[in-house]
């Protein structure tokens, strides 16, 4: 039954996609338009790209929001492997608990998140002398992104070797050595995932930043919601063209080097199982 | 034996540019236990998914019960398998598992619970009906996968290495279960292992395969004893296999000795191979043998001793129950029916030496030894 | 490696941020400006409930459109080959780098009365359709948002099931839609109920795609929350017990989920 799919399904997938990409491509389009207006075409410009680097305010919102989705990102990602880590060696029924907890953020709907971090911040920001700003908007994403980063760490430690880091020790390295010389390697591809999808999400964010960024501080998202009540001005689209484009170009080269990758390592374990056969047969 | 089920004719399987299958030529009888037995990418995996209907083969047809079934799917064939790693359905406990076949056919209630109950019975699970598969240990989940296939009395159950995952001791209780089941349903059983013990203890018919070609097939005491080319003397069992020339009928040359045999038939001078089973050869006093070795090695074994003797630079394996030192001379006397004779073939030179080998006697018990060469294959259809 | 102390801040971080909070949002909704203790916050709750309607019923349409289009496509996805399928995963995701509220912001240029849509009926000759401003158009803006996150987690369980389950149903005698019945869909259910909730969930709760595509007709929850935090009917205390509520909402929808799917890697997709 592989590779032997009716034509529903190839007409499904055309429109799946072009359901997905149809408002990208109408972004795209009119971040070329020569007027202000997001129906009419009235000639190609680049206009909106030259506006967009004069713009300060929307050029701050964009670096406050790359600023805490990095610093988010990483902290996170520091946190949430170590968090796995401790979670790992626990026995099963606080772990269970902790887990569940963790699991909160993620199932919760986001609003809730950003309402009760907000109660959080303006209650305690009224006893200690602080208010809403990019602190707290920074707390309020490491506390979404830490949750995720937990759960891509948590897979690779079960696929762990338990007896990895002994077998490390046995020969001579400190328990730290053992960590970073055999546990780090094992463990990196899960970690970078973490810091990947945490990254994303952070930068995807609209509704916790809202609720916990106060009035000073906006990310990107928080200024095209503050626009929407007018007008978006197509400066927006151009950034976001300019955003998507790139991320298109690093996912495309990124996965066209591991394919290449995969088919030169095929290749050399088809080669490779050939001989095994012919030597195997001893 | 009684009448013709399935014939493979002609098959031969190519994934991408890679042959698999080089022409098959095979039938099975009714009432069988036969096995496939070979190293891993042998071929044997890909013949058995043939019969089964998971694989088309790239030419050449299946006849089952005299019908060309080539084209006939899976779910339509009155064969059932028995899956390597079992494949037992996670969402359904043990007695859905072995009723899933009944209830696709659409057998009324009353009687799936009977013959659920029945196979129970018969595999040595009564009482595990409400178990959930993944609560059951390896020989467990073993018996429902039997129980799964033959609940839907197939004509013939296929049986993909079946023991690979249990441990020996499982294994060689599994062994007699099989066969006990097999004598007791009356039907085809067509095995695959790469298991050479486990193939000469259970099968009436054993056919021997590499390189996607048939080597041999043969009753387990033919293959024994008559091999027919070195792959399958040494593939089965142990064998000394060197170098002859049959001088005429009955009389063979090696270490510029003659040896009556019991083999005729072949060209005047004719270069051929001599296997000698480790097993039948005496050691004599140095004085009174035909040949004089020096001892190399000796392992206890339990029941014998392996004793490595050195015949001018050519070493052999011998077993005995007499323990020899290394250093000793001795001598060996050969009579002529412990001299088998072969044809010579593209497997000539490259095995019988035991000059490298303990390594080598390890790795033929090894029984995960590779698997997952072939999976790879059988992954690209 | 067998300690747990690095799990310590995480914890910490966890009780402050996490449960801190929403024990706050208990305290809140319980109690009035002046701190006191008080019920009235749930005693007005006539708007709430037919807020809350119209939300269960958005949200549950929607849901329910995503799992028609997305379970045949993860289903179809997860027999092509490797190639396709990590392209195919990697187009799915990629929308999400541009931002949903420019996004959702565009289907209005899309679905405004004069509209592209109509623009391309009007030359084929067909009259105009109503959508924007109309809970059709939330519905869509919902699909179209969380559509990715019911592809996901069906995908991913489809993808990794054992293609001996489905060869061993064969050899018992299942045709193409036995086996899908019998077993494919069986041990797709985790993955579909994952994705049930990371659509449900969101759709309840959302509120920019009701502003901008609902145009205010449609008011959801998630419209009512807001209001009362960052909004013109400015009144946490009330808003605290809505968000009490939807909470319960959330944990009710969890909990039934949790009965089909097994809890802990239930909602783990991304």
């Amino acid at each position: 039954m592989q590779n032997k799919n009716p034509v529903i399904a190839k007409v499904l997938n055309v429109l799946v996609f072009l359901f997905l990409y149809l408002p990208i491509a109408v972004l795209i389009v009119f971040s070329f338009n020569d007027s202000k207006s997001r129906t009419v075409w009235s000639g190609f410009s680049l206009h909106w790209y030259q506006e967009l680097f004069q713009d300060e305010e929307i050029l701050s919102a964009f670096s406050t929001t790359l600023t805490v989705s990095v610093l988010a990102a990483l902290i996170a990602t520091v946190l949430g492997t170590a968090a796995a880590i401790g979670f790992h060696s626990m026995k099963r029924r606080p772990r269970h608990l902790l887990l569940t907890i963790n699991n909160i953020p993620m199932t919760n709907a986001d609003i809730i998140t950003g309402v009760s971090l907000m109660l959080l911040f303006v209650f305690t920001g009224n006893l200690l002398g602080f208010s809403l700003g990019f602190g707290t908007l920074l707390v309020a994403h490491i506390t979404f992104n830490i949750p995720y980063v937990v759960l891509a760490v948590l897979p690779k430690l079960r696929q762990l070797n338990p007896n990895l880091g002994e077998a490390a020790m046995d020969l001579g390295a400190t328990p730290w050595q053992a960590f970073w010389k055999v546990l780090m390697p094992e463990l990196r591809p899960g970690i970078l995932n973490g810091l990947l999808i945490a990254f994303t999400l952070s930068i995807d964010d609209f509704v916790i930043s809202y609720f916990t960024a106060g009035s000073e501080v906006a990310t990107l998202a928080m200024q095209i919601y503050a626009m929407t009540r007018k007008r978006i001005s197509p400066e927006v689209n151009a950034l976001s063209t300019i955003l998507f484009i790139t991320v298109l170009a690093l996912l495309l080269i990124v996965n066209f080097r591991e394919m290449h990758q995969t088919k030169q390592a095929e290749k050399r374990n088809k080669a490779l199982q050939k001989d095994g056969v012919k030597g195997g047969a001893k | 034996m009684s009448k013709e089920l399935i014939r493979l004719r002609n098959i031969c399987m190519a994934f991408d540019d890679e042959q698999v299958l080089d022409n098959i030529n095979l039938y099975f009888n009714d009432s069988e236990f036969l096995t496939l037995l070979g190293p891993s990418g042998c071929g044997k995996t890909t013949t058995l998914r043939i019969i089964g209907g998971f694989t088309t083969p790239t030419s050449g047809d299946v006849i089952f019960d005299g019908v060309r079934i080539n084209d006939v799917p899976p779910h339509k064939r009155q064969i059932n398998t028995v899956f390597q790693k079992y494949a037992l359905f996670p969402h359904l406990d043990v007695f859905e598992n072995i009723a899933f076949g009944l209830r696709i056919a659409k057998v009324p209630e009353a009687e799936i619970r009977e013959r659920v109950t029945e196979m129970l019975g018969v595999v040595s699970l009564k009482g595990f009906e409400k178990r959930r598969v993944d609560q059951l240990s390896g020989g467990q989940q073993q018996r429902v996968a039997i129980a799964r296939a033959l609940v839907n009395r197939p004509k013939v159950l296929l049986l993909d290495e079946p023991l690979g995952a249990l441990d020996l001791r499982l294994r060689k209780d599994m062994q007699n279960e099989l066969k006990r089941i097999q004598q007791q349903m009356g039907i085809t059983f067509i095995y695959v292992t790469h298991d050479q013990e486990e193939a000469l203890t259970m099968s009436d018919t054993v056919v021997v395969m590499d390189k996607g070609r048939i080597q041999q097939i043969g009753t387990p005491e033919d293959i024994y004893n008559e091999p027919k080319n070195a792959f399958v003397a040494d593939f089965i069992g142990e064998s000394n296999i060197l170098d002859g020339i049959m001088h005429e009928d009955y009389v063979v040359e090696f270490f510029n000795r003659k040896f009556k045999c019991l083999d005729k038939g072949f060209a005047p001078m004719e270069p051929v191979d001599v296997v000698i089973r480790p097993e039948d050869i005496e050691i004599v006093p140095a004085d009174k043998g035909r040949l004089v070795g020096t001892v190399t090695s000796v392992t206890f074994k339990g029941v014998h001793y392996d004793t490595i003797v050195d015949f001018k630079g050519y070493k052999w394996l011998i077993q005995t129950t007499d323990y020899h030192e290394v250093g000793e001379v001795i001598g060996i006397i050969l009579n002529p029916d412990d001299i088998h004779i072969m044809k010579k073939s593209e497997y000539s030179g490259l095995f019988g030496d035991y000059s490298s080998y303990s390594a080598e006697y390890d790795e033929i018990n090894d029984p995960d030894f590779a698997e997952e060469d072939e999976e790879d294959a059988d992954d690209e259809d | 490696m067998k300690t747990k102390t690095p799990a310590i801040p995480y914890v910490v971080w966890m009780a402050v941020f996490v449960v801190v909070p929403l024990l706050l949002i208990v305290v809140y909704a319980f109690t009035n400006y002046d701190g006191k203790f008080t019920l009235e916050n749930f005693t007005n709750l006539d708007v709430f409930l037919q807020v809350c309607g119209n939300s269960l019923y958005l949200a549950a349409v929607a849901t329910a459109i995503c799992l028609l289009i997305a379970y045949p496509f993860a289903y179809f996805l997860a027999q092509t080959g490797p190639t396709t399928r990590k392209v195919a995963m990697l187009f799915i995701m990629l929308p999400m780098w541009m931002n949903f509220l420019l996004r959702t912001y565009a289907w209005m240029s899309i679905l405004e009365n004069h509209g592209f849509l109509n623009q391309l009926l009007a030359l084929v000759g067909i009259p105009p359709l109503h959508i924007i401003n109309t809970d059709a158009a939330v519905i869509l803006g919902m699909v179209y948002n969380f559509l990715p996150f019911m592809i996901l987690p069906i995908f991913s369980v489809i993808e990794k099931l054992d293609r001996r389950y489905i060869e061993a149903a064969q050899d018992l005698g299942a045709g193409k839609l036995q086996v899908f019945r019998r077993v494919i869909f069986p041990l797709s259910v985790p993955g579909v109920i994952s994705g049930i909730m990371m659509v449900f969930i969101p759709s309840i709760s959302t509120f920019a795609i009701s502003k901008l595509l609902g145009g205010g007709m449609s008011f959801l929850l998630g419209d009512l929350i807001e209001m009362q935090f960052l909004g013109s009917a400015y009144n946490p205390h009330l808003g605290s017990a809505i968000s009490l509520m939807m909470l319960l909402l959330v944990i009710i929808a969890m909990l039934i989920m949790n009965r089909f799917g097994d809890g802990e890697e239930g909602a783990v997709m991304m």
